[in-house]
């Protein structure tokens, strides 16, 4: 039995599932993305949408480029009769903390979590500009390259990493990714490229794509009844930062370190992290806020965001993919991150733990 | 594991701002901060009694800015503290108290702020909410457009009298000119000044339609022991639901959805309301346009099917009636979309808190905050109490 008595009930990662994520996705629809999904994830439980206690998804309309757009994802949950329900314009990490939180309540033994985005339709780099302060910021059109080049200049500059340290990453996680059938970015071939933002180039920076994912949680007996070895969240938090890049020292994660403190990373030894690192550089960050040194860890065994980086999706793959882990007895204690905002603003961390075989 | 249940939820600040037409004194950021200091005010807390914020908007493209909490967490006191960001459609400022209220209730928090907001100046919401083509077909410009057809639906259904419409914004109008947040305050409104406004979507009038506002509502929602440090009256949360159905579908009934029933009967049930007519004194619905308010009396259980428009009718909704329904003037007089639902849920509170100033029901001990939002498609509701839960 994993340490979980810091919280209310015993809560699991039992179901994960993916799409395959791409470069473009013209012929789908977002509910055509998602529905797939949804029913590979229920699949592997044998629940029904109807069986399932609280739904809670995570998306963006700007990405959509439409007002209210999860509500057509909602007809792909089927939702009827009626269903307990709700969403946050953020990434589906953070629907699953909501659903996590709703399930520690009492009111749900199970929940379903997904998440999307299709950043295919639009240019990603000039819409997350308008994430940015309305007022001070976002005037300046300063895009998610620029801001994350500053950040790995800072890192440079400060002596923490430099660009052949970063190319290591870039090449370590595409990698990694040979062995992912749904990344989008996969093997050591793919090139390092040319400068996007010095000093980042095209092998330090994300795909931009199309992608879903969803997960089942449940609580105590039900986990265990629903999955072989359930992932435990024996801890998981999440902090957020100062907005103003300039009010913040980019080379450091409070945020990250305070949430990891708050969910125990840091009380035992770690075998994986799954970690939301779009740029090479924010993982030089993540892994000193985490204290993930040296190489007794495996760090993004999927690949992470620099395989495959579905907007609003990525965050909550990076929990899927180390509940797999577990769920495949490749991994005993796990932390996942999830991040939001411009320069790792926003951070999210999960311990997931499988029982000793 | 010392603890068995829930922990019983309080809500022990709220705080508003005085909604209007355009707040061009203030950015988004001194908008929402403007309602969560007046909130800590009320609540005699500070920034740093708070373990976390949770804060909810309707459609990001109302202002133009993507995720606007991450450029609002340094103005809410966030940093260093988790923030989450719910939206939900109109429905969104209740299912976001809703969140926050689970945080307390799940032990996760002791002591948690939550808001919703609309500036809805900065762009135009009517417009915000109408889809180009391909998605949508061109005739249904905004809501109004969209819930006009359902409207006559009703009247239909009910045999209900053309005129019923017009009373529910007479007297919500009214009940505004009692509340100084409210955005209309039209003192010399007339019952037939109603009946001769304009028609905008047959048949609802101009008058029977909701304004498009600035505005921002907080609460800080506390535990057992946070409440019992409170000076002032806390409200207590009773039962909180959500329910959420698709927006279209074969069968659909779009006069009074079943997700609407489920979630009121899961609030009843763990409130232990078994005749919510006579046991709930006072309610905070979601009425955009004036002829939801019957709909929704018979969707809630407050009136048989087909007899809401009656109780309308014999003035039992009036303040001084045996069912006041929204007597700080509604979602009729004041609607920055994301916030309705907040407010809706907030009232309620002040009502059982013994705050409501001049629209206070008097000895009001248990009362409704309702919110709905998308195609009639996703209803979040709570019912607050005088009195600390017994379960």
């Amino acid at each position: 039995m994993p340490t979980t008595s810091r919280y209310a009930r015993d809560v699991a990662v039992v179901a994960f599932a993916q799409s395959d994520h791409r470069r473009r996705s013209d012929e789908l629809s977002e509910v055509e993305m998602v529905m797939p999904v949804l029913h590979r994830v229920l699949d592997q439980t044998g629940l029904k949408t109807g069986e399932i206690g609280f739904t809670c998804s995570g998306s963006s309309d700007y990405l959509a480029g439409r007002a209210f757009s999860f509500t057509m994802t909602l007809d792909g949950v089927g939702a009827w009769p009626p269903i307990s329900e709700s969403h946050v314009e953020m990434d589906g990490a953070w629907a699953l903390y909501e659903a996590w939180v709703k399930i520690q309540t009492g009111e749900a033994d199970t929940a379903l979590v997904y998440a999307y985005g299709k950043s295919s339709p639009g240019s990603v780099r000039d819409v997350l500009t308008r994430q940015l302060d309305p007022y001070y910021l976002a005037p300046l059109w300063p895009d998610s390259v620029a801001l994350a080049a500053l950040q790995a200049q800072a890192l440079i500059d400060a002596g923490e990493t430099d660009e052949a340290g970063l190319a290591a990453i870039g090449a370590r996680s595409r990698a990694a990714a040979a062995a992912n059938p749904h990344a989008q970015l996969r093997g050591a071939a793919v090139a390092q490229g040319d400068y996007q933002v010095r000093p980042l180039r095209t092998g330090d920076c994300p795909p931009i794509g199309d992608g879903a994912a969803a997960v089942i949680l449940a609580a105590g007996d039900t986990a265990r009844r629903l999955c072989a070895r359930p992932a435990w969240i024996t801890g998981i938090d999440h902090r957020i930062e100062a907005h103003g890049p300039g009010l913040r020292d980019l080379t450091d994660s409070p945020s990250t370190r305070i949430a990891a403190e708050h969910a125990g990373v840091f009380e035992a030894p770690v075998d994986t992290a799954e970690l939301h690192a779009p740029f090479s550089s924010q993982e030089v960050v993540l892994r000193k806020a985490l204290r993930l040194g040296g190489d007794d860890v495996a760090v993004n065994p999927s690949g992470g965001a620099l395989a495959a980086n579905p907007m609003m999706a990525a965050g909550l793959i990076r929990i899927g993919e180390a509940a797999a882990r577990i769920h495949r007895g490749e991994s005993d204690r796990a932390v996942a991150h999830a991040t939001s905002g411009p320069c790792l603003q926003q951070n999210l961390v999960a311990v997931l733990e499988g029982e000793p075989a | 594991m010392t603890h068995t249940g829930k922990e019983p939820v309080a809500v022990v600040g709220v705080g508003q701002t005085k909604h209007v037409a355009a707040r061009h004194d203030v950015s988004i950021a001194g908008l929402v901060r403007e309602a969560a200091v007046r909130a800590l005010a009320d609540a005699e807390l500070s920034w740093a009694d708070i373990d976390a914020v949770v804060i909810g908007k309707a459609p990001d493209f109302f202002e133009g800015v993507m995720m606007p909490e991450l450029y609002l967490a340094d103005a809410l006191g966030a940093v260093g503290k988790p923030m989450l960001r719910v939206h939900t459609a109109g429905s969104v400022g209740g299912s976001t108290a809703l969140v926050a209220s689970h945080l307390v209730a799940a032990r996760v928090h002791r002591t948690v702020l939550t808001l919703a907001f609309e500036k809805q100046s900065e762009s135009n919401a009517m417009w915000g909410l109408s889809l180009p083509v391909p998605f949508q077909q061109p005739l249904l410009a905004g809501a109004g457009g969209f819930f006009a057809p359902h409207v006559r639906a009703y009247m239909r259904r009910t045999g209900a009298p053309d005129a019923v419409g017009s009373l529910v914004a007479y007297k919500d109008r009214r009940n505004a000119l009692k509340n100084p947040y409210a955005h209309l305050h039209e003192h010399d409104i007339t019952l037939e000044k109603v009946r001769a406004s304009p028609m905008l979507w047959d048949p609802i009038r101009y008058s029977e339609t909701c304004p498009s506002s600035d505005g921002a509502c907080a609460m800080i929602l506390t535990d057992r022991a946070g409440a019992a440090r409170s000076r002032k009256p806390p409200a207590w949360v009773h039962g909180g639901a959500m329910r959420s159905e698709p927006t279209l579908f074969a069968g659909k009934d779009f006069v009074s959805p079943q997700a609407g029933k489920d979630c009121a009967a899961d609030v009843y049930r763990q409130a232990g309301i078994t005749d919510p007519r006579r046991e709930i004194d006072a309610v905070e619905m979601y009425v955009p346009f004036s002829w939801y308010e019957p709909m929704w009396l018979e969707n809630l259980g407050f009136a048989q099917e087909g007899e809401g428009w009656k109780l309308t009718e014999a003035g039992v909704t009036e303040l001084d009636g045996d069912l006041p329904v929204n007597p700080s003037g509604g979602v009729l007089s004041t609607n920055p979309i994301g916030a309705s639902g907040m407010i809706r849920f907030a009232e309620a509170a002040l009502q059982v808190r013994g705050q409501a100033g001049e629209h206070q029901v008097p000895g009001a001990r248990r009362a409704m905050g309702h919110a709905y939002g998308g195609g009639a498609q996703f209803f979040a509701m709570w019912l607050v109490g005088a009195e600390p839960p017994t379960t």
